[in-house]
């Protein structure tokens, strides 16, 4: 059980911050998700806690103790990459029992113990085969049994179902959660989907061009996002400028009440409501704004609307049998505890 | 390509391997050969009996031969692997300039560099020793062990490397375990460059060796052109065989290996 805690980590390629002074702590047993789009640093931050790359500044902490002058087959940081997976002259038995074999344990412990993870992740009897007679989704579980092998403090995958298609990547992503939710393994997992980030995380570090945008349970990035761009991120799109007074908002649409008016000071703020929380058509009185319709798209079990509020493009979710045309006008209802403020973006 | 076309491809190279070989072969055992026969008029042993006399130092220079080319591919692993690495994998200061320097050995024709090194020699007491040829060889040497393996290198990457680190082994344990065996079928390649390179010199063993160095290639030059067309024979096949025998064991090792053109990658 380890806690790892990253203080102002940066690293810097030339000029350039790749991770820029990132700070977070977290638990242990807990399942991280370093959440962002290609190259927002989150990679370079992954190999700086295994120890494959020194930070230029900031420290790296497991359990409260300095990692920065520790090499890192002492650290006890296991990674599995994307892609390279296995050794390839070895056999998925020899692959397995590597770490164990590197530490000098008697060869019939190594055995048991590789057929063992061979079980969890659901390969046993392949012990005699080789890398290249696998297909990606077992060669990715074997990677995985062999990190797990040494019983590391921390595991680190790098972007683990990026290689895989649809149905392979639902299956590793539910036996990676209960394989580490069984093992209890600190575990941080690099990834640019945001789905997989919510779906496998306890908690999301979201990074923008090497800064850390916001460090939160899942849901908090759809409900209670910290700007426009990590709502952006998330999908959202519905922006409404207006000015806070209270909890009211004076938009150029009519003033809208809002619950969560503590969110932001009284003034200048963007409004934003999700697209499956736009309530359309029938609904309360008041909040009501208008819109016009731009696109309607049949998605067999809703309806998607693409609608123009106030000159932005926004989007909205309705009942499959919902019927509209481009250029209708609809009286759109926005549920005051599901409208968020965020600040104006500058 | 189907079985019987792979089959011909295969009987065709051979041919056009061994081929050459076979009128050696025949004027090894010749004693008396006059246009037009197509045979000898005359067979014998004399070229063989001369091969395996003293006077004749082919022993000599085959052992000689073999051990020089053994220690200067050795010592072209040692430099070459390393640099090889770092050229490969690494960003430096100066990295296309040192690239351009050691294609200069290959570009440049030896007698030329010999003529300047030959001076520094003389003066540390390097001329007719072994260690003396041996450095002189390595110069041709090291430039092909780094080219091939740069590029052996480069396709390797590191991701395996990286992954055995974090699996909890020490730098010699991953470069044993886990690079060692990865490049090992581009390694067997480069290291047959070496030896060959080093097995055929002649001008740089002849001027830097100064006639107490003697390998095979001095003891086979001075028959060429001359009257003794047995000996010269008998002499060649001696000087092929070592050669041939060293293809054909990589060839054969490398015979499940898909991954080796990968090495020549940089050629």
């Amino acid at each position: 059980m380890t806690t790892v805690t990253l203080q102002h980590l940066t690293r810097r390629f030339g000029n350039v911050a790749a991770v820029n002074a990132l700070s977070l702590e977290i638990q242990s047993g807990e399942m991280v998700a370093f959440l962002g789009p290609s190259g927002c640093g989150k990679t370079t931050t992954l190999r700086m806690i295994v120890g494959l790359l020194l930070p230029s500044g900031g420290d790296i902490l497991f359990d409260g103790k300095s990692m920065l002058t520790v090499p890192t087959e002492k650290r006890g940081a296991v990674m599995v990459f994307q892609k390279h997976l296995l050794f390839p002259t070895l056999t998925i038995a020899q692959n397995v029992g590597f770490g164990l074999r590197m530490r000098g344990l008697p060869q019939n412990e190594i055995a048991a113990r590789v057929t063992e993870m061979l079980e969890l992740v659901h390969l046993p009897g392949f012990e005699n085969r080789r890398a290249h007679e696998l297909s990606g989704g077992q060669q990715q579980r074997v990677a995985l049994a062999r990190g797990l092998i040494i019983r590391p403090r921390v595991l680190l995958l790098d972007e683990p179902l990026a290689n895989l298609d649809a149905n392979l990547r639902l299956e590793m992503r539910e036996l990676i959660r209960s394989i580490q939710q069984e093992l209890k393994i600190t575990s941080i997992f690099v990834t640019h989907d945001q789905e997989e980030a919510v779906m496998l995380a306890d908690r999301v570090a979201l990074m923008f061009d090497g800064v850390l945008q916001q460090f939160d349970a899942p849901r908090v990035f759809y409900e209670r996002p910290l700007n426009a761009a990590i709502a952006r991120f998330y999908r959202s799109e519905n922006f409404l400028s207006g000015i806070k007074r209270g909890s009211q908002v004076e938009t150029a649409l009519g003033t809208l009440r809002v619950t969560s008016s503590d969110a932001q000071p009284d003034g200048p703020v963007l409004l934003t409501v999700r697209p499956e929380d736009v309530a359309i058509g029938a609904g309360p009185d008041n909040n009501r704004i208008t819109a016009k319709v731009t696109a309607v798209v049949y998605m067999g079990t809703h309806t998607q609307l693409q609608l123009n509020v106030d000159g932005r493009a926004w989007r909205a979710e309705g009942p499959a049998d919902f019927t509209a045309q481009p250029g209708d006008t609809l009286s759109v209802h926005l549920p005051d505890k599901r409208i968020w403020l965020l600040p104006t973006e500058s | 390509m189907n079985k019987s076309w792979r089959w011909l491809a295969v009987i065709i190279i051979i041919v056009a391997v061994l081929a050459p070989l076979i009128p050696q072969l025949i004027w090894s055992f010749t004693f008396r050969w006059y246009f037009p026969s197509l045979l000898p008029g005359v067979w014998g042993t004399q070229a063989w009996e001369y091969v395996f006399s003293k006077s004749s130092r082919v022993g000599e220079g085959l052992i000689n031969s073999l051990n020089l080319a053994l220690v200067t591919s050795l010592f072209s692993i040692a430099v070459g692997l390393p640099a090889a690495r770092a050229l490969a994998l690494y960003e430096f200061r100066g990295k296309s300039l040192v690239e351009w320097l050691l294609m200069v050995p290959i570009i440049v024709p030896g007698i030329v560099v010999i003529m300047g090194i030959h001076i520094l020699f003389i003066r540390y007491r390097l001329t007719g020793t072994f260690l003396g040829v041996m450095l002189i060889h390595l110069i041709p040497c090291i430039p092909y062990m780094i080219l091939v393996m740069s590029g052996v290198f480069a396709n390797y990457g590191t991701a395996l490397e990286d992954t055995a680190r974090t699996l909890g082994a020490s730098s010699l344990q991953t470069f044993w375990y886990v690079t060692l065996p990865g490049i090992l079928p581009g390694l067997l390649v480069a290291t047959m460059f070496t030896f060959l390179i080093s097995w055929s010199q002649y001008v740089t063993t002849f001027l830097i060796g100064g006639g107490r160095i003697i390998t095979l290639p001095l003891v086979l030059f001075p028959f060429i052109g001359g009257a003794n067309h047995a000996a010269a024979a008998a002499i060649s096949l001696v000087f092929v065989a070592p050669a041939l025998a060293v293809l054909i064991f990589i060839s054969r090792s490398l015979a499940t290996e898909s991954s080796i053109m990968g090495g020549f990658g940089r050629l």
